[in-house]
């Protein structure tokens, strides 16, 4: 039996999916994303604010794949994909539900962990002035992320970040993060 | 000095910057990958700027959505204006938002609340 990440998909139910895509997350990639997702979203007459937060958070979403995946196992079926990741955009009642997956080194979980936890913890103005203190005092890493994805993604969803690490063998994980994006907030 | 025009693209913003003009702008979307290549000729220009700026100089920054590595450049970009503020030349920023986008006027004022230059919170009506 080998390890079918699909199948530790949060919410995998066929109802209400815009969007679903598995493998490497590079900028032409990300682009066509971005471009099919919000042409859904008008096609769905939804409200500009709540299209403009599902656009933000998706491009906050796919950027920190971009950015931050560790390179898949050696054992993995996908070996082309430089950046593997997997992501599922969902229709869900007042809002959208933007699911992604990626491979993390067993090293890396526990750091992840700890900065979601963090997070999780804080209120909605703890999170404001986080975002402002990174932004200020933290400089953009050779990865070329700027560490305040997750912090945005909390901030403008006003929802905790839920997350889940499955374990693919001694070395590596697979890490998903289940955002809901709705009206509301 | 040479202004500086780069035409938007779906990913970064239309901007122009021009010395004789003393009103820039940069707008539109600024969602790139790598920001700091994009926002590097811009610091850069204004470093050049500071040395002989005009007595006023205001900036509108008009951007419909910007991602989080851009929010740095963008802070990168103030600070220049600061020093040129901070040199006794008049400097204002003008934060454009759409009226129903919240987040973008609190990211207006984040950025006022670390930055010491005036900023004009100026809503767009449809």
């Amino acid at each position: 039996m080998g390890f079918n990440i699909e199948s530790y998909l949060p919410d995998r139910t066929k109802n209400n999916i815009i969007f679903f895509y598995k493998g490497n997350v590079d900028s032409d990639v990300i682009n066509q994303i971005l471009d099919e997702v919000e042409y859904k979203m008008i096609q769905e007459n939804d409200r500009s604010k709540l299209r403009k937060k599902v656009y933000n958070v998706l491009v906050e979403s796919l950027q920190n794949l971009y950015h931050h995946v560790d390179k898949v196992p050696e054992d993995y079926e996908d070996q082309t994909s430089e950046k593997f990741g997997i992501l599922l955009v969902k229709k869900v009642d007042k809002g959208y539900k933007i699911i992604t997956g990626n491979f993390i080194k067993a090293d890396n979980v526990e750091k992840l962990e700890e900065k979601i936890k963090k997070i999780n913890q804080s209120s909605c103005e703890e999170i404001r002035e986080l975002y402002k203190f990174i932004l200020n005092h933290q400089k953009i890493s050779e990865k070329g992320g700027g560490g305040l994805g997750l912090v945005d993604i909390a901030r403008k969803t006003g929802n905790k970040l839920i997350y889940t690490f499955k374990e693919y063998n001694d070395k590596y994980s697979f890490f998903y993060l289940d955002i809901l994006v709705s009206e509301e907030n | 000095m040479e202004p500086i025009k780069i035409e938007g693209t779906p990913k970064t913003p239309t901007v122009r910057f021009d010395s004789s003009a003393g009103v820039f702008e940069i707008r539109g979307r600024s969602i790139p990958e790598n920001s700091v290549e994009f926002y590097k000729p811009i610091v850069d220009w204004l470093d050049s700027y500071k040395e002989n700026p005009l007595p006023k100089t205001i900036v509108n920054i008009r951007l419909e959505y910007f991602n989080t590595s851009s929010s740095k450049c963008i802070l990168d970009v103030f600070k220049k204006l600061e020093a040129i503020h901070k040199a006794k030349n008049d400097v204002e920023v003008h934060w454009y938002y759409e009226e129903d986008d919240e987040d973008m006027l609190e990211a207006g004022e984040d950025y006022e609340s670390i930055i010491r230059v005036p900023f004009k919170m100026i809503e767009i009506v449809e």
